[in-house]
């Protein structure tokens, strides 16, 4: 039998380590000091989450699986993140734009999974929840900012939106894996954030300026193991260490 | 010998300093959340939380809280993990904020709900005149901040 659950561990946990490892690609390219130290704590966090649910999802599984062979030695059709996460960095307007789109709907997911039945993830949630508060607050006055900056700035950032747009929507879609943990309770139905998520980022918008139309298409299947080329090159960097060096610690 | 108790355990504990901010103590964080002792397996067990999930000095404390214990003879505990309740700057003491302060980093300013999280004062001179630089600073759990008066940054421990 399929171990649902440990899937549904497995997509929270990708989506905070494929964001996390794309922005630690900025450590030490910020435009400025303090962005680049911004970004970086946030990948911090987002990894210092992604350990929790792969340290839960191993200790489920016992029998050797513990949270770094879950992040160092899984192939890149068993990473069940979206797709936006792992597209590469065009420029720092798409580094906020993804950031603040996606913390957006983190922040939204995790105040709704302090009502799922397994108290460890409402306790990851919770714990999640006041770190993504902030990401959200920084992300967003950095997208009102370019918004309203420049010219540059501003179509910089309707180019980000142009081609994130169409990744938006697998936030929403359940999984088949989910749609079994949200009637039993343990998952929380994406969808019925969206609308809320739609809310909050169109008034984000307005007051940057962009116009926010959302797209009736959607690229999807991250979810589901199936990826964008792009995922194989983070792989390759992050894994190669213990892929060519079995058991090797710092 | 002396025998050991929960409080004698946690007046060791109150030796382990914070690795990024050594003015700190554990116990002056709030990180140390329980210690009781496992009668079955005779091994005291010693719940931490973390501060912040990312934040890389929560290994480092480990490590020292397993040095201190051992070199205080003590061997049979566990350090256990825990994420709930999750951690809040409510949990750090009076005289751990009074220690921030002459270090130079202004302590969590606990707000009214609603109004924004910022620095009580300037930790150098007492302005309340002071203007946010960068929401994140040298560490996940501070901010960078500017005296409008003296001029000086500083950092400030985000209520949390």
């Amino acid at each position: 039998m399929q171990d649902h659950f440990h899937t549904y561990l497995l997509h929270l946990a990708d989506n905070a380590l494929v964001l996390g490892h794309r922005n630690s690609e900025w450590c030490g390219h910020g435009p400025i000091l303090e962005q680049d130290i911004a970004l970086t704590n946030i990948s911090l966090d987002l990894i210092g989450q992604a350990r929790y649910f792969y340290q839960y999802a191993a200790q489920r599984k016992g029998a050797g699986v513990t949270e770094d062979s879950l992040a160092y030695l899984r192939n890149g059709n068993e990473f069940f993140n979206f797709l936006l996460l792992e597209l590469p960095d065009d420029d720092w307007g798409f580094t906020i734009l993804r950031q603040y789109v996606f913390s957006q709907f983190q922040h939204l997911l995790y105040q709704q999974l302090q009502n799922s039945t397994d108290q460890q993830v409402v306790a990851i949630a919770a714990k999640a929840l006041k770190e993504t508060a902030y990401h959200v607050r920084w992300s967003r006055e950095w997208v009102i900012r370019l918004g309203n900056g420049t010219e540059e700035s501003h179509n910089r950032i309707l180019r980000s939106w142009e081609k994130i747009k169409d990744y938006t929507g697998e936030f929403f879609i359940p999984a088949p894996y989910e749609t079994e943990l949200i009637n039993s309770g343990m998952a929380i139905d994406p969808g019925c954030i969206r609308e809320q998520w739609v809310m909050e980022v169109s008034s984000v918008f307005e007051g940057a300026t962009i116009p926010f139309h959302g797209s009736a298409w959607t690229q999807s299947g991250g979810k589901q193991g199936m990826h964008t080329e792009h995922l194989g090159y983070i792989l390759a960097e992050m894994q190669f260490m213990q892929r060519a060096y079995p058991g090797l610690e710092w | 010998m002396e025998i050991l108790t929960e409080n004698k355990i946690l007046s060791i504990l109150a030796s382990v300093t914070d690795p990024e901010i050594p003015v700190l103590t554990i116990t002056d964080l709030g990180i140390v959340r329980d210690i009781k002792f496992d009668e079955i397996e005779e091994c005291w067990e010693i719940s931490i939380t973390p501060t912040y999930s990312g934040c890389p000095a929560m290994d480092m404390i480990s490590t020292q809280i397993r040095m201190t214990l051992f070199s205080n003879g003590i061997s049979n505990f566990r350090i256990k993990q825990q994420l709930s309740p999750a951690w809040t700057t409510d949990w750090m003491s009076d005289s751990g904020k009074e220690k921030l302060k002459k270090y130079g980093i202004a302590p969590p300013n606990n707000p009214d709900f609603g109004i924004p999280d910022s620095p009580a004062a300037c930790p150098n001179c007492g302005s309340s005149n002071t203007s946010l630089l960068s929401e994140f600073g040298s560490t996940a759990c501070k901010s960078l901040y500017k005296c409008e008066d003296c001029l000086e940054p500083f950092d400030y421990f985000k209520c949390h």
